[in-house]
């Protein structure tokens, strides 16, 4: 499916976060969202979930807008891992990951084998199988954003959306969800602090004061100069004689 | 691992249990007759049941049937369906509101629900058992709104407020709500009611079972199976709010009508009971935790099991109520809070070490 934000703008209480974003995304493609703390990531990306209403412009998938869909349509094609979603609830992995297929649910349409396992292939994909019958309270962060990951993943998307799914993690999980986010053949957008991460999406793009000031392929747009002019850093690209593969070094704030 | 993988998601504690859930209430039902001041042998109760449901004609003590069908049985009928519709409630603010505190007793809409129907019985706008419950209803309402706007102002006057903080807001708010409704409802009742009137409504507020007939149960047994209903249909939208109402809304919960529907639903439910028997604290709170210990906290299977369970626990308290102090029958709220009480500071003391 694809993704399109045209001429998005959200404001709360005056204060714009999200001004003026043209975006689209190929069925397909990873595509990153990078950008300073309070650049609007997290904003842009509710705004692409349908959980908040765009004061101007529209997003589409395909070629329906999204707020002509109701929000249970909306779901079977579009899920959302946000940055903190917590709960006090005792609850299993497994249960949370079942929660995943709600928008398939009702009242009438009872749960099914199918559905278990499709809870058991999202458990095996973010590598959590072995703690499906543990109580959520005893994960550490990590595990809990794996557990959401599979949680979306329950969902079938056509469409993923991720805010910094990879913060709390330590690196061997960091690199293991990127890479299973790169492998999975649906659209995924992805909000990233780690711009040696960016790097290996299909194409990036950077948001500073609620604008999208830039997109394409990551070797085009991050360049020295961007990340001095937009991340107030001093860094240097260099070529990586293992692989042939680019990254970034930083040396200095501006 | 292949042992995790191939348990079922939700069977886990299953669900066959649910069969002997009416077999317990009508057990409930039938001691609530039973145990009393004078106690009645459950074959005379069963004698009185096939007189009076299955047009049999057993020979029963005129008094004895009397009291079992007008008095005792009515009673426990109406306490078990304020027991099912209070829990109910607990559950479903604690869910949507995602505070383990949230009761409607403790957030005031019990309060304003007891405003409503003071104001309406005592000038008497209309008459009769649902004029009282509109009374109740709109009371409820307000209550809920105030309660919730104070609290979220406080929140955002004290930045973030998720969590544990959200959790505090909401008592305090509740409190201030109570004690706002409870004065204005003492100030009606001082500048309209009658003496007598007054003795009544005071005994009333404090919630009680006493003057229940079956006129009364018509009411409640409709409300009760209503907020059951409305519950069983939401089960798995209250599930998707476990991670708050963002996460409900991406996976396709309609979070504004279905959040405003089940608590105006609850609201109703809550003001019928407190138009029939006061506001009767604590069921909301003890019930729906004591649950989600036993069978989880997924509603598929903590609402029916809190719905039985609700039921159950108002009919034991008011066989309490009424055999605990000899010769005097107790405000069944008095039980409940005695119960209430310290379950509630359980639940405190528990939640901060989470």
């Amino acid at each position: 499916m694809q993704l399109s934000a045209e001429q998005l703008t959200w404001a709360v209480h005056g204060t714009p976060l999200v001004v003026d974003v043209n975006l689209t995304v190929e069925p397909g493609q990873t595509f990153g969202l990078v950008g300073p703390n309070g650049s609007g990531k997290t904003s842009l990306l509710r705004l692409l979930a349908g959980l908040n209403k765009p004061k101007t412009g529209q997003v589409r998938i395909d070629s329906q807008p999204l707020h002509a869909l109701k929000q249970r349509t909306i779901a079977q094609s579009i899920a959302l891992v946000e940055q903190q979603a917590d709960t006090t609830d005792r609850i299993t992995v497994r249960q949370v990951v079942a929660l995943g297929r709600t928008p398939f649910l009702s009242a009438l349409r009872a749960w099914s084998v199918e559905d278990d396992a499709i809870v058991a292939k999202a458990l095996i994909d973010v590598d959590m199988a072995h703690m499906a019958d543990r109580l959520w309270h005893t994960l550490s962060g990590g595990e809990r954003q794996r557990v959401h990951i599979a949680r979306a993943l329950a969902q079938h998307p056509t469409i993923l959306l991720l805010d910094e799914p990879t913060n709390h993690l330590d690196i061997r999980h960091q690199l293991s969800i990127l890479e299973l986010v790169r492998q999975l053949p649906i659209t995924v957008i992805i909000s990233l602090h780690d711009l040696n991460q960016a790097m290996e999406c299909d194409r990036i793009g950077v948001m500073d004061s609620g604008r999208l000031i830039d997109s394409g392929p990551p070797r085009e747009v991050l360049t020295a100069s961007r990340l001095q002019q937009t991340f107030g850093v001093h860094a240097h690209v260099i070529d990586d004689p293992a692989d042939g593969k680019q990254f970034m070094r930083f040396r200095s704030a501006v | 691992m292949s042992i995790a993988l191939t348990q079922p998601t939700t069977r886990r504690f299953g669900l066959r249990w649910l069969w002997v859930t009416p077999l317990v209430l009508v057990a409930a039902l039938i001691a609530g007759t039973a145990i009393g001041e004078t106690p009645i042998p459950v074959d005379t109760i069963l004698k009185v049941l096939a007189n009076q449901l299955l047009g049999a004609d057993y020979s029963v003590d005129r008094i004895d049937e009397g009291i079992i069908w007008n008095y005792r049985l009515s009673r426990a009928v109406v306490a078990a369906c304020c027991g099912t519709s209070l829990a109910l409630a607990g559950v479903v603010l604690q869910a949507l509101l995602r505070n383990p505190l949230a009761d409607p007793y403790l957030m005031g809409i019990s309060a304003g629900a007891s405003t409503g129907a003071v104001a309406v019985a005592v000038a008497g706008l209309g008459a009769g058992m649902l004029s009282l419950s509109l009374g109740a209803f709109a009371g409820a309402l307000l209550a809920f709104g105030i309660v919730v706007m104070l609290a979220h102002a406080a929140n955002s006057g004290v930045g973030g407020g998720r969590g544990v903080q959200a959790a505090g807001a909401i008592i305090l708010a509740g409190i201030a709500g109570s004690q706002l409704f409870n004065a204005l409802t003492a100030f009606i009742i001082t500048k309209s009611a009658s003496a007598e009137q007054a003795r009544g409504i005071m005994f009333w507020l404090m919630g009680n079972l006493s003057g229940v007939r079956w006129a009364d149960a018509t009411l409640a047994v409709p409300a009760a199976l209503f907020g059951l209903m409305v519950c069983l249909w939401h089960r798995r939208s209250l599930d998707a709010f476990t991670f708050g109402a963002d996460s409900a809304a991406s996976m396709g919960i309609a979070v504004r009508p279905v959040r405003g529907m089940l608590i105006i639903a609850m609201a109703l439910v809550t003001a019928v009971m407190v138009s029939i028997v006061g506001a009767i604290g604590f069921v909301g709170l003890v019930i729906p935790h004591a649950m989600r210990f036993i069978v989880g906290s997924q509603h598929t299977r903590l609402v029916p099991a809190t719905a039985l369970a609700g039921a159950v626990f108002l009919i034991g308290s008011d066989i309490l109520s009424r055999t605990l102090v000899s010769g005097q029958v107790l405000p069944i709220g008095v039980i409940t809070s005695l119960i209430g009480a310290p379950a509630f500071a359980l639940i405190l003391v528990r939640g901060k070490r989470h």
